[in-house]
């Protein structure tokens, strides 16, 4: 709170609620508020909340043994204008008074349309039958990496065999990857449980731009291990270390430009991990400086596959933009084995509020389109897609599949699910939750037991909720939903989206 | 004998252990009423804190309890080896010699009454429950009650 600075002090986002009646004064949320809005006045022997301090994060809330906090939305309204939102106002007012780039976390928070919620799944009825998915054994196990365009056998000493050889494979237990969080916006404690809870479930986690803490190493089998602009933490043990390798191009909460790491987030293990200097700003460029066309990039594709001696399976990661199936198409001419697509409401750990909000596609819009290009050009069984940006469930999931994702990558659920909850803070470093820092006081709050179970439970939850829409649809294999559109229809939308989802109407 | 062990790493300083025991060890066992006793139940359980790092304090009902052969009046005692060392209020004289010989600064001094008699106060494992109230309540897995011989 800035001396005289009333409008910040006083048109605050939300309004901490205590019954003072039920306040015990065990100050137990003067502890849990990293902002430092909980209070404990020891002459009066009472707690009490600086509003302007609050982000919304419900710690407080959460922890208090009486229950006597609720954090409110405050009601204080601007007179109503149609154009001038209270957020856009108090954006200006935050501007004029730094003179800085408005930062925000998480995924694009604006009400563009959500298309799974415009998506409907078919069930069997009378003339197919469905199956129980508790009495029957249902397949959800996912091969990702270049298929062969055709199988060739030869028999020696009748004996069939294989003769075609098989580029390497990530096999996954679940379609649902963790999606790249990397050691410095998220902590070691998350990453932990990340790639135990991976371990434990069959799939995969992917380590971001932030190289492989040592202590991970052990997880490599469950690893992808990226390279991204700022190539921190790579070297020839880093490559070594996990069973694919991505490079990220870009992100879906900011298209076109690279991470920022802070240099108060930089400490002793960060700076190993990413073989920088304690406390320099670890800053990714915006573009790969060694990649400036589908030329250079299959140059650097190759140079990772020699550099691991053509065993593991290469992914490239975009963020869902325009011209996302000529590029896809470009990438998988390229080399990449997977193509991993992230749509405008992928999470982050800092972007610009402006360039989260309004740069780049929906995943669904992206997904249909660049899995069309790619059947269209005969191309499509030469990589599998990632679909990634704004999964909220198990539903979301198997419709992404349907529009012809291999599998997903989910990041903010897997947040959620150690107990973030979505203030959008997490460029602050202070995560009230224990996620995205590395403060060791705030990082403590999260503890990877804990977490595993929670990552764990989770990614069984929503494959149990897959398998029962696949029985409903009477199909026993994910294989068998995947790219299927005819199972897919539409409510309330256009001709002209229904065209770009390549589903029909409901009623058609 | 099962103990309470607190884990380091996961200590996040809530201090949620010590509202418990307070709770548990208050004559209505109701959070509202216990915080407005006069004078208030102490908690046995204490988080210590240095930084960011802190570590829930109880007693260890050591095997070979220092503070039962210092105890003066036979007021510290336990039934047998495989029960918690609990102080017997009525003989306690507050001498403060358990507070002295207890490695683990894990007893404290209860002076709260108005009639100033003093006497030790630690932890007594909630005779009673299955679970102690700080174990049970801690929202960070820091707290574990386990025989760990």
């Amino acid at each position: 709170m800035a001396v005289g600075d009333l409008k910040s002090n006083n048109y605050c986002d939300f309004i901490v609620d205590r019954d003072q009646e039920r306040c015990i004064q065990c100050q137990v949320c003067v502890r849990q508020c990293p902002y430092g809005t909980n209070i404990y006045k020891e002459a009066d022997n009472i707690v009490v909340s600086d509003f302007s301090l609050c982000t919304g994060c419900h710690r407080c809330e959460a922890m208090c043994p009486t229950g006597c906090i609720t954090i409110r939305r405050n009601t204080s309204e601007f007179r109503e204008h149609f154009n001038w939102k209270a957020a856009d106002i108090k954006n200006v007012y935050k501007q004029a008074a730094t003179g800085g780039v408005l930062l925000t976390g998480i995924g694009c928070d604006k009400d563009y349309p959500i298309y799974w919620d415009h998506i409907l799944l078919d069930a069997c009825q009378v003339t197919n039958p469905s199956i129980d998915p508790l009495r029957e054994p249902m397949e959800l196990r996912t091969f990702l990496g270049r298929k062969p365009d055709t199988l060739e056998f030869e028999e020696k000493a009748g004996k069939i065999s294989l003769k075609t050889e098989l580029a390497p494979q990530l096999v996954c237990e679940i379609p649902i990857l963790f999606s790249a969080m990397s050691y410095g916006a998220v902590n070691l404690n998350f990453c932990e449980a990340l790639a135990r809870a991976a371990e434990a479930s069959g799939t995969y986690y992917n380590t971001g731009e932030g190289g492989l803490h040592r202590t991970l190493f052990k997880y490599g089998k469950n690893t992808i291990v990226q390279v991204a602009s700022g190539r921190f933490g790579v070297d020839k043990a880093y490559l070594d270390a996990g069973v694919a390798i991505e490079i990220k191009i870009g992100q879906g909460a900011k298209p076109g430009i690279g991470g920022h790491l802070p240099g108060e987030k930089v400490g002793k293990e960060v700076s190993l991990t990413r073989m920088i200097p304690i406390g320099t700003d670890a800053l990714s460029p915006a573009p790969h400086h060694d990649i400036y066309s589908i030329e250079d990039l299959r140059q650097l594709i190759y140079a990772l596959k020699e550099a691991t001696d053509y065993t593991k399976p290469v992914s490239v990661k975009i963020s869902a933009v325009h011209n996302a199936a000529a590029i896809a198409s470009g990438i998988v001419r390229a080399g990449a084995d997977i193509v991993a697509i992230d749509g405008v409401r992928g999470g982050t750990g800092a972007a610009p509020t402006m360039i989260r909000d309004n740069v780049g596609i929906p995943i669904e819009l992206a997904l249909a389109a660049v899995d069309q290009r790619l059947r269209d050009e005969g191309i499509r069984n030469q990589a599998s897609i990632i679909a990634a940006g704004g999964f909220r469930n198990s539903s979301d999931i198997i419709k992404a599949i349907a529009l012809g994702a291999d599998a997903v990558y989910i990041g903010t659920p897997a947040m959620i699910a150690v107990g973030c909850t979505v203030c959008q803070k997490c460029y602050t470093g202070k995560c009230p939750w224990g996620i995205t820092t590395n403060d060791p006081y705030l990082a403590k709050r999260l503890n990877p037991d804990i977490g595993t179970e929670q990552l764990t439970n989770l990614l069984k939850a929503w494959a149990r909720e897959i398998k029962e829409f696949m029985g409903a649809m009477g199909i026993n294999a994910i294989e068998s939903i995947r790219g299927n559109r005819e199972r897919l229809r539409g409510v309330n939308l256009s001709e002209r989206e229904l065209k770009i989802l390549g589903i029909k109407h409901a009623g058609e | 004998m099962k103990r309470v062990y607190p884990k380091e790493d996961a200590c996040i300083n809530c201090k949620l252990c010590e509202v418990a025991c307070l709770v548990e060890h208050s004559e209505t066992k109701d959070i509202f009423k216990a915080y407005r006793d006069v004078p208030r139940t102490l908690s046995k359980a204490l988080v210590e804190e240095d930084g960011p790092n802190s570590i829930s304090i109880q007693c260890r009902h050591c095997t070979d309890a220092p503070c039962i052969d210092a105890c003066i009046t036979g007021a510290m005692q336990r039934q047998d080896d495989e029960s918690p060392v609990i102080v017997d209020r009525e003989k306690c004289v507050g001498c403060w010699m358990c507070i002295m010989a207890c490695p683990y600064g894990a007893i404290q001094m209860d002076v709260r009454k108005k009639d100033k008699h003093k006497v030790s106060s630690k932890c007594d494992l909630c005779p009673g429950r299955t679970m102690p109230a700080c174990v049970e309540i801690c929202p960070n897995r820091a707290l574990f009650f386990e025989d760990r011989g």
